[in-house]
């Protein structure tokens, strides 16, 4: 008699049996990529749809060299849990590299559980620096930025033109709190002096006079601002409504291509900002938008979409030099010999990754151009000052991580 | 005077008063969306949490109108109203009528089901990071009050939504048509027993207080990114005015709204940490004294 447990148990003696050949070959040759980022939230036109975007640029780019590649996505909703949870399902439903999630707590959160499962995590989506860190994992790539490296581009570019008093308008959680720490280190190591700090409640506040109106009765030279997207947005809107940028240095520390569209060039007009990547910066970058930009909603990829792409072709050479059967058994040497390897992409050129799994490349500090100088849609920087990678970004013996050995 | 100020509160009082003006300012926001709400309330026993989706589409049909029409400002300031007044039948008619015999608490439902929709479809077609708009030449520039640098624009939101609260009172309480709909409010079979047609009243009602979410939402849309989520976060606390006013007093609805902008400024003076919670702790302290509301009737 045929019953369910029998049915049952012949299904499991059957996968127990020696797979064919062939089979097994093709399941080996299959790589799973899953974008996880923050589809349907406020950091969704700088990471989101167009993160997809670019890594798919990157598997057609990198073309069929003897194995599958196959592409997921997900939205975290920038919880924790839902991301960990999401984490979790993926890598035992057999996806190999987690690529993008931004929001640094979500980041942190999948860090872990990348490392416990033995897996690939590629962030470009994050800010905290404690991803190559105090949290440093050997199963990380942290690929486009970090919090450090926007500290030290904006911060320091603006206490060397004069600007060594500053007031902080910061964004009342961690990632607020921790970009206005990494600032306020760069702006006394220069002999600059903060002279105080208004922290706003987040995501509840829209709008940004009052917080302005206690920056300009500082008397401080720099209005510095600890927030991002929508919230960036709006202090420089009331900042320029009420005068201060008459009496004050603007400093946006994360500020990115989508964020001045959405401001405008009139009120966005002579900023300083720092990012890794611009769609318009060399003939490698330019190619490279022509290529997604009918993919992207007729956008040029903004930074961390960029940094999907060059995650994500770099992981596939890295994978396709071990062969792909160890390239999923391990992902621990997956990543390793992503380190060995030198990087090279049209996005961010070449460049290395570090024993931390900071990858290091050029970081520019641009000026947002006036109307009269942009000639274009989507022509809004001037390359302002460029900093090679080992100077961009916080030292290896700095960041407290246990796989660098002193 | 401006010294004793200083020394009692240990503020300097340029930073007072600035404050104190800019509290009125976004009390003019409030007051015109609680103003709206009043108004539906009032008629329809509809708790409308679209509202703040309106409030939205306000400011996207002026940045609409003005990048696929070019109509400036003060086009937009007539049309988006209208426009967006004219969804809010077609919302009431197809749906909002359908509940008016249940619990209020299915119309609330309803509307903010329909208010995440809305939100959804503007994040989907344009994106989350929001959309420029200038302010209009004619109100550019600023006032050196001595204290503070005062943005025309600014001072003309003040004025403008005064104008408006003003306007709205009096068409409901010195007008023939707001005699109706007052009656409307306390006895509706009677009143279409007097051949008034209460339903269109009621639908034009609900039309019009969504005019009035979308013209701040015009208002608005100059001095914040024009985004979908830029309704979201202001409704929560026009709701809390709303019930510190008492729902559906009008005049109620305008005099909180003022009176809390004023105090949240105060608040980011001297403790800005707290300025997002300290309207909610006025409309719990309320509630407990006053369930009705400051200006409700009981």
């Amino acid at each position: 008699m045929l019953n369910r447990r029998s049915v049952l148990a012949a299904g499991t003696a059957a996968a127990l049996l020696p797979a064919p050949l062939s089979r097994a070959r093709a399941q080996a040759a299959t790589i799973r990529l899953g974008v996880m980022s923050d589809m349907s939230g406020p950091y969704r036109d700088a990471t989101g749809p167009g993160s997809v975007v670019m890594t798919q640029a990157a598997i057609a780019e990198f073309g069929n060299r003897g194995f599958a590649v196959e592409l997921l996505q997900a939205d975290h909703q920038n919880k924790p849990d839902v991301g960990a949870n999401l984490a979790r399902q993926w890598f035992d439903q057999g996806v190999d590299a987690i690529l993008d999630v931004p929001t640094s707590s979500v980041a942190l959160a999948i860090n872990q559980i990348a490392r416990e499962k033995n897996k690939v995590f590629l962030n470009s989506g994050a800010a905290t620096s404690d991803l190559t860190g105090a949290q440093c994992s050997p199963n990380t790539v942290h690929w486009t930025y970090d919090t450090w490296m926007l500290a030290k581009g904006t911060g320091a570019a603006i206490v060397r033109t004069g600007g060594d008093s500053w007031y902080f308008i910061t964004a009342d959680y961690a990632f607020g709190h921790a970009l206005q720490r990494d600032t306020t280190r760069f702006v006394e190591a220069a002999g600059g002096r903060v002279l105080g700090a208004a922290r706003y409640p987040f995501p509840a506040t829209t709008d940004f006079s009052a917080f302005v109106l206690q920056a300009q009765s500082s008397r401080a030279k720099v209005l510095g601002m600890a927030n991002a997207s929508t919230d960036t947005v709006n202090t420089i809107k009331a900042a320029r409504e009420f005068g201060l940028h008459r009496s004050m240095k603007l400093a946006a520390l994360l500020m990115g291509l989508v964020d001045v569209h959405a401001l405008g060039l009139e009120s966005g007009q002579g900023l300083l900002l720092t990012e890794s990547f611009y769609w318009d910066l060399n003939d490698r970058t330019r190619a490279l938008t022509a290529r997604v930009r009918r993919a992207n909603q007729d956008r040029p990829p903004a930074m961390v979409q960029a940094g999907c792409y060059g995650a994500a072709l770099h992981y596939l050479k890295a994978v396709a030099d071990m062969g792909a059967a160890a390239a999923k058994a391990d992902g621990r040497a997956a990543v390793a010999r992503m380190k060995a390897m030198p990087t090279d992409d049209d996005a961010f050129g070449p460049g290395s990754i570090r024993a931390d799994g900071r990858k290091l490349h050029p970081v520019f500090l641009f000026e947002v151009k006036s109307p009269a100088e942009s000639r274009g849609p989507w022509d809004y920087y001037k390359v302002a000052a460029t900093t090679p990678g080992e100077d961009a970004f916080r030292p290896l013996t700095e960041g407290g991580c246990s796989l660098v050995r002193s | 005077m401006l010294e004793f100020f200083e020394t009692i509160t240990g503020i300097p009082a340029p930073l007072l008063f600035g404050q104190l003006l800019l509290g009125l300012i976004n009390g003019a926001f409030y007051a015109m969306l609680s103003l709206g709400l009043a108004v539906i309330f009032g008629l329809l026993n509809i708790i409308n949490f679209t509202h703040g989706s309106q409030f939205m589409m306000g400011a996207f049909v002026a940045w609409m109108l003005l990048a696929w029409a070019g109509i400036g400002y003060w086009g937009a300031l007539v049309l988006a109203p209208l426009i967006v007044g004219a969804t809010g039948v077609v919302i009431e008619r197809l749906m909002i009528s359908r509940l008016y015999k249940l619990d209020h608490l299915y119309g609330l439902l309803l509307t903010f089901g329909i208010g995440l929709m809305i939100e959804g479809y503007f994040r989907n077609e344009f994106g989350s990071s929001g959309l420029p708009y200038r302010i209009p030449a004619e109100l550019s520039g600023a006032w050196d009050l001595g204290f503070m640098f005062m943005p025309v624009y600014r001072g003309w939101v003040v004025v403008f939504a005064l104008a408006t609260c003003l306007a709205t009172w009096l068409v409901i309480e010195k007008t023939r048509l707001g005699a109706y709909l007052r009656a409307a409010t306390e006895n509706a079979p009677l009143v279409q027993a007097f051949g008034v047609n209460v339903p269109r009243m009621i639908t034009l009602t609900y039309g019009a207080g969504v005019g009035l979410a979308a013209l701040a939402g015009v208002l608005a849309a100059p001095i914040y990114s024009v985004n979908p989520q830029m309704g979201t976060n202001l409704i929560i606390v026009v709701f809390a005015v709303v019930v510190i006013g008492g729902m559906g007093s009008i005049l109620g609805s305008v005099i909180t709204g003022f009176s809390l902008g004023v105090i949240e400024g105060l608040t980011k003076v001297f403790w800005p940490e707290a300025s997002a919670v300290v309207i909610f702790v006025i409309m719990a302290i309320v509630l407990l004294a006053r369930p009705a509301g400051l200006f409700g009737r009981a």
